[in-house]
């Protein structure tokens, strides 16, 4: 579990205020808002890339913020991120950049490193891409070998930013659907960033809502039809499809009230 | 926001401090570190035999030309272009055109990893990034320049000789003996000491500014500019200090 205490953060001017929140362990906890609101800094404060001005950020009990750079650049070892661009090395094959992360801090045996990024790779289902460059898979094929990297040293947190950003209705449901397996598979910690409604409907099992740099909601996929947070109302229903999905989510709810009268 | 030089001074040196430490893993450090040898040392071996062996042979023509005085003996080119080239070309000239060749390339890889996320995505595995991207690059080129300033040396006076086989402007005989007259060793371990010098100023003045750009890759470009000039400036004035210090 990752506990977010009061943190903010400014650069020319304030970014996060005061945000507050707690991200559960083996479940997909997604931060959404609008572009701008402040959500790919409220993750890179949690990952630690951007440094706090005030609050704390407690990983199972142990505040990041507090760590020297040593101990942190050691703590991050539990931690995988799959960035919006993929973030790939240009110069290494598809394996070799699953590998990376083992031939740094993995004791392991050659044989041992190398059957495990390929099982990494198999359950992202790039088996057959092992030898290719960043630069001759698809967008969709680089987010999944980002994803085998990020997994390949067993994380216990696995940060998402916008993973399905640049990619078709089809391949970001499969990413979707990829890292919810294997946020339950692996009991990882998994936060995303997304302002992508889909994502949200298809794996959001705690939903933070931030808008101009506050967290202005927190609830489950189910609650969101029911909120009267306006700005999280304008957001989600800005779109038809979800006008009426709330719609008949509202009669449906009329229609089994009205059964359990009778 | 821009920040100012003495801003810049600090952040750069933080930036070394974080860079000068031991390797996470020391097989990563020297894979990376031989492919920055073949990177920065031998693919700039060609540009550095070509500029050398012009720069030779025209020195040999300027010297035969401006000097044609009977006061002066025939041998005094052959010296000169010795002299020129050991004290001056091989080392500091030669690193001010490497400054724009490694320099840039150093600036805008290390650059384009920044605004790509790479870094970040380094940072987070808990890689110390400013180590396993920048010391091998700085430690590559200090240990490769030597052997391109001895290199330029070499075949900046066989251009000198090849315009005295080729031409008759001065025998070769005379060319030879100019280049031996009152040899002065410590010449070569000058230039090499200021090839070393220098060749840490343009890697780690290139990584900084690669390191620390924010933007596109518009930024990425002015940052190589940057790099580039900047660390011509001070390899002029690390020269003078050099100089005054080691010869003086």
């Amino acid at each position: 579990m990752i506990e977010v205490k009061n943190i903010s953060k400014a650069f020319d001017g304030p970014v996060l205020k005061n945000v507050s929140t707690i991200l559960e362990t083996g479940k997909t906890n997604l931060i959404i808002g609008q572009s701008g609101s402040g959500k790919t800094v409220l993750m890179k404060s949690i990952v630690g890339i951007h440094k706090v001005d005030s609050g704390e950020i407690h990983y199972d009990g142990r505040d990041i913020t507090k760590m020297k750079r040593k101990d942190r650049n050691h703590f991050r070892r539990e931690m995988g991120m799959l960035f919006q661009g993929s973030a790939l090395f240009d110069s290494l094959t598809v394996l070799e950049n699953v590998m990376f992360p083992l031939e740094m801090f993995s004791y392991d045996s050659p044989k041992v490193r190398h059957e495990r990024a390929v099982f990494c790779l198999e359950r992202v289902n790039l088996g057959d891409a092992l030898d290719l460059y960043p630069s001759e898979i698809s967008g969709g094929m680089q987010k999944r070998a980002a994803i085998a990297r990020a997994i390949v040293l067993n994380p216990k947190y696995l940060f998402c930013d916008e993973p399905n950003s640049g990619l078709d209705p089809i391949t970001s449901l499969l990413i979707d659907r990829l890292i919810q397996e294997i946020t339950h598979e692996f009991n990882i910690t998994t936060i995303i960033n997304t302002h992508d409604m889909n994502s949200v409907m298809e794996i959001g099992e705690n939903i933070v809502f931030i808008n101009k740099g506050e967290k202005a909601w927190q609830g489950t996929k189910e609650q969101i039809f029911d909120t009267d947070c306006e700005p999280l109302n304008n957001f989600v229903f800005a779109s038809n499809l979800y006008k009426e999905l709330r719609v008949a989510h509202k009669m449906f709810l009329e229609g089994e009230a009205k059964k359990l009268i009778k | 926001m821009n920040m100012n030089a003495i801003e810049k001074v600090g952040s750069y040196a933080v930036l070394m401090k974080r860079t000068f430490g031991l390797p996470d893993r020391w097989r990563m450090f020297f894979r990376q570190f031989l492919d920055e040898i073949q990177k920065q040392g031998l693919d700039s071996l060609a540009i550095t035999i070509i500029i050398s062996v012009f720069i030779g042979a025209v020195i040999t023509i300027q010297m035969v030309l401006n000097t044609s005085n009977p006061l002066l003996p025939d041998y005094a080119t052959g010296l000169a272009v010795r002299d020129t080239l050991l004290l001056e070309f091989s080392s500091s000239i030669l690193c001010l055109i490497l400054a724009g060749k490694v320099g840039s390339s150093i600036s805008s890889e290390i650059g384009t990893m920044r605004i790509t996320e790479q870094i970040d995505a380094l940072d987070i595995m808990g890689v110390n990034s400013a180590n396993y991207l920048i010391f091998p690059k700085i430690t590559a080129f200090m240990t490769i320049i030597p052997c391109l300033v001895i290199a330029s040396m070499f075949f900046g006076i066989l251009g000198g000789y090849s315009m005295a086989y080729f031409t008759d402007i001065i025998t070769i005989h005379e060319y030879v003996y100019g280049i031996q007259f009152m040899f002065v060793p410590f010449y070569i371990t000058y230039s090499v000491i200021k090839g070393i010098v220098f060749a840490f100023i343009i890697a780690s003045i290139a990584a900084y500014y690669g390191y620390t750009v924010k933007g596109g890759s518009l930024e990425v470009g002015k940052a190589s500019t940057d790099a580039v000039v900047n660390s011509s400036v001070i390899i002029l004035l690390f020269n003078v200090m050099l100089t005054k210090l080691l010869l003086s």
